[in-house]
């Protein structure tokens, strides 16, 4: 460790953690000494008490903690702890996640005889690591820098520049909820790692202090004097004055800058079934269940209800026995789904606060609340899938960067809101673009040319299916009706064919790219012309002699392409040049 | 790009009737009556790559293609057994091969050109399926040149030119050396001059 630099105004620039971070190891606290630096009004601890803490230098076998005790306050930045609280979570989720070995010691027990006290020690074991991994995590936000500790044999310290924090997630589970916990993950927008920066288990009014720090640095650069806003998050959250181990001052009670942009209505769970995102839940749970039952060497049959129902299906006909079957699936999906929805979507809400950052707060049982900069946001998205078309509901997306789109969890993170009726999705989206234009300009269509290659292409697609099941017929030896029946396809893809013109279209309003496309699930985005950094103009050989350009409009945020489908190449021109204008004014001729 | 308003785009009159069947309306947004009274047109960059490139795509092409006839070739000799076939199976793939060897690097080197300026760097690629990229100088990210043993035995460079955004890379591929290298620098010069995150 250097010396400590005396009155160095930048606290973090005073030797400390900096230095050791990237190797990983240890830091002894290394500010202790510094002087210069103001002292904590909160946390009492006087500089000098501290300086007598274990000053090892950085090795392998440092002390887990940078204090031992209690969180001191040294000057400047300080290495803060995850909330003592989440002693009670970390045993419960390690014994979770530690059943398979744990009953697998059970078993290996109770063949030798002595399950008792094996079990106690798997049950030892794990709740000792609970409490490591307590002992071991820091976090600390410096000037410039966060960066967390944790790990006891292997020491890794990973550090964020403050101004690449792009999302600050909390995220409650119900055993966190019940504790007035919560875990927060400070997302980068590149590859996050897993579990790159997360802290889980800090208490609610903590997490959410921290939460205003990362995302107001902007603002004020120094310390952020300015509060965290009163960020409803659905916890109970304890005072936090009280708590020691902070480096900024107790914030002051905020005047909520907060305006709700949406919230969820009891009577939009009528979109849920629609989602069919409970399709997936019941595939897991039927593999499960099935699994189950195979490796059990369990017979279904033998159960009452079901040998039932097996029976009342081989009485019936072919017909009203699959019809049966079917209802039955679309029933136990519906219902899934509602559930999904209620259980995600549940106490939905959307506010601006101080017109600089969206807030999203949703969840049922987990509470999920995900912050995005609207610094960050290019544009957003209003999506369509086929069902949730049917009923007229939408769903809201924010296109932003460094929030990737799609990808399940990720996807969580840019949603603005959950499938609502239409015209609710449209008001959203025009409220967080600032402008109602993009969400209600009428799109200009692509031209005939562009039918026609719609057409040709789901043709051509529908076309494979009768000719392999013709292919199957022939040398397979399957069922002559198979390929006229696979001639249904033909028709099924004229509609999608017809649906898929009918969706496609685009425009340019005076801050948004506007562009529609897509049937199964129909996509209206609006991406904001300084978003777009760049065109890609594409024209495969059939392109060509039709006269037709598919344009992509590249960016940093979102699906990074957005695609405009079979232009007329005379407007291609003009269109990318009134949309971006000037960056192709070298090139053109007329 | 600066998102100004330019006086072309204004707000459509339209703008206060949301179509709420989401049919397209025939009624265009925005005034381009320059689209369609004498339609602007891209022209093509202004640089060829170099004429090694010919030689450079036929190498490539030829030694994929090498591949399946090594195959076939490998098949014919462990199975004799139905000659006609695999010499019919043969005889298409050299074909083809010799088709695609012959054509492409040409078809190609008609097509590929790019173009800088101190505000874009402008590119078109291609043979069959063609590609046009223009992206800002001030939203580039990284200059990467790339010379594989092919490109080292030809005296040619590959450059790739990134953005911010994961489908944006410019490839210009097959440039000569010298070429490669000025506009490397030329590229990092002006990049440089542009401050900011390119996103």
């Amino acid at each position: 460790m250097t010396a400590p630099t005396g009155p160095d105004a930048g606290p973090f620039t005073a030797a400390g953690p900096t230095a050791p971070a990237p190797t990983g190891v240890s830091a002894p606290p290394g500010p202790v000494a510094t002087g210069g630096a103001p002292a904590n009004q909160v946390a009492g601890a006087p500089a000098n008490q501290v300086a007598g803490a274990p000053g090892h230098v950085a090795g392998l076998a440092a002390p887990p903690g940078p204090v031992a005790g209690a969180p001191p306050g040294p000057p400047g930045p300080e290495w803060r702890r995850l909330s003592p609280r989440m002693l009670a979570v970390h045993p419960v989720q390690e014994t979770l996640r530690a059943l398979p070995a744990l009953v697998a010691v059970l078993a290996a027990g109770s063949q030798s005889g002595h399950s008792g006290p094996w079990t106690l020690v798997g049950v030892a074991v794990t709740v000792g690591l609970g409490v490591l991994r307590w002992a071991t995590t820091s976090y600390q936000v410096s000037e410039d820098q966060v960066q967390v500790r944790r790990g006891f044999i292997r020491r890794r310290v990973v550090s964020i520049p403050r101004d690449r924090v792009r999302t600050v997630d909390l995220t409650a589970h119900p055993l966190h909820r019940l504790l007035g916990l919560s875990r927060i993950t400070i997302g980068t927008g590149q590859s996050d790692r897993k579990e790159g920066l997360r802290l889980d288990g800090l208490s609610a009014g903590e997490a959410v202090r921290l939460r205003a720090e990362l995302l107001h640095r902007a603002a004020a650069p120094a310390v952020p004097a300015q509060s965290p806003p009163g960020i409803p998050f659905p916890v109970s959250a304890p005072p936090a004055a009280a708590r020691p181990g902070r480096s900024v001052p107790a914030p002051a009670p905020a005047a909520p800058g907060e305006t709700v942009l949406a919230s969820l209505r009891p009577g939009w769970v009528r979109y849920g079934p629609f989602t069919l995102s409970g399709l997936v839940t019941l595939g897991i749970v039927f593999g499960f269940l099935y699994r189950m039952v195979s490796e059990a060497h369990f017979d279904p049959g033998r159960l009452g209800p079901l040998r039932a129902i097996g029976h009342q299906l081989l009485r019936v006909p072919l017909g009203v026995a699959v019809a049966e079957v079917v209802l039955a699936a679309i029933v136990l999906v519906a219902l899934a789904s509602t559930l999904g929805y209620v259980v995600a979507f549940w106490a939905f809400r959307l506010s601006r606060q101080d017109s600089a950052t969206l807030h999203v707060t949703r969840g049922l049982l987990t509470t999920r609340a995900t912050t995005l900069e609207e610094r960050r946001l290019r544009g957003v998205e209003l999506s369509e899938p086929l069902l949730l078309r049917a009923v007229r509901g939408a769903r809201c997306i924010a296109i932003a960067t460094g929030l990737r789109v799609g990808r399940g969890a990720e996807r969580g993170g840019s949603l603005l809101l959950p499938p609502a009726p239409r015209r609710e999705a449209r008001r959203v989206a025009a409220e967080v673009l600032g402008d109602p234009e993009p969400m209600s300009v009428a799109l200009r269509p692509h031209g005939p040319r562009a039918r026609g290659r719609r057409y040709v292409r789901a043709l051509a697609l529908a076309a494979t299916v009768p000719a392999g099941l013709g292919l199957l017929w022939e040398f397979a030896g399957w069922p002559a009706w198979a390929p006229l029946v696979g001639l249904l396809a033909l028709p099924a893809g004229a509609l999608l064919a017809a649906d898929r013109y009918r969706s496609l279209g685009h425009a340019i309003t005076a801050g948004h790219l506007v562009v529609r496309q897509g049937s199964v699930v129909r996509r209206r985005c609006a991406l904001a012309r300084d978003g777009i950094i760049g065109w890609h103009l594409r024209q495969s050989i059939f392109q060509r002699r039709a006269g037709l350009v598919t344009v992509i409009a590249t960016t940093a945020a979102g699906r990074q392409r957005y695609v405009l489908l079979d232009v007329d190449v005379d407007r291609s021109a003009s269109l990318v040049d009134t949309a971006t204008p000037e960056l192709l004014a070298p090139f053109l001729v007329r | 790009m600066d998102a100004t308003t330019s006086p072309d785009t204004g707000a459509p009159s339209n703008a206060g009737a949301p179509s709420n069947t989401g049919t397209l309306s025939s009624a265009a947004v925005l005034s381009d009556a320059a689209a369609t009274a004498a339609a602007l047109r891209l022209r093509d960059p202004l640089h060829r790559v170099s004429r090694r490139a010919i030689g450079y795509w036929a190498l490539r092409a030829g030694l994929g293609w090498l591949v399946p006839l090594a195959i076939e070739v490998v098949w014919l000799v462990a199975d004799l057994g139905d000659l006609v076939t695999h010499l019919v199976w043969l005889g298409v793939t050299v074909v083809v091969a010799a088709l695609h060897v012959g054509v492409m690097p040409y078809w190609r080197y008609r097509v590929h050109r790019w173009e800088t300026t101190p505000q874009a760097v402008y590119t078109q690629s291609g043979w069959l399926n063609q590609s046009r990229r223009i992206a800002p100088v001030s939203r580039i990210q990284t200059v990467d040149t790339e010379r594989g043993p092919f490109e080292q035995l030809l005296g040619l460079s590959n450059i790739t030119v990134t953005t911010a955004s994961a489908a944006g890379p410019l490839k210009i591929e097959g440039l000569d050396h010298e070429t490669a290298q000025r506009l490397v620098d030329e590229l990092t010069t002006t990049t440089q001059a542009n401050p900011g995150d390119a996103t």
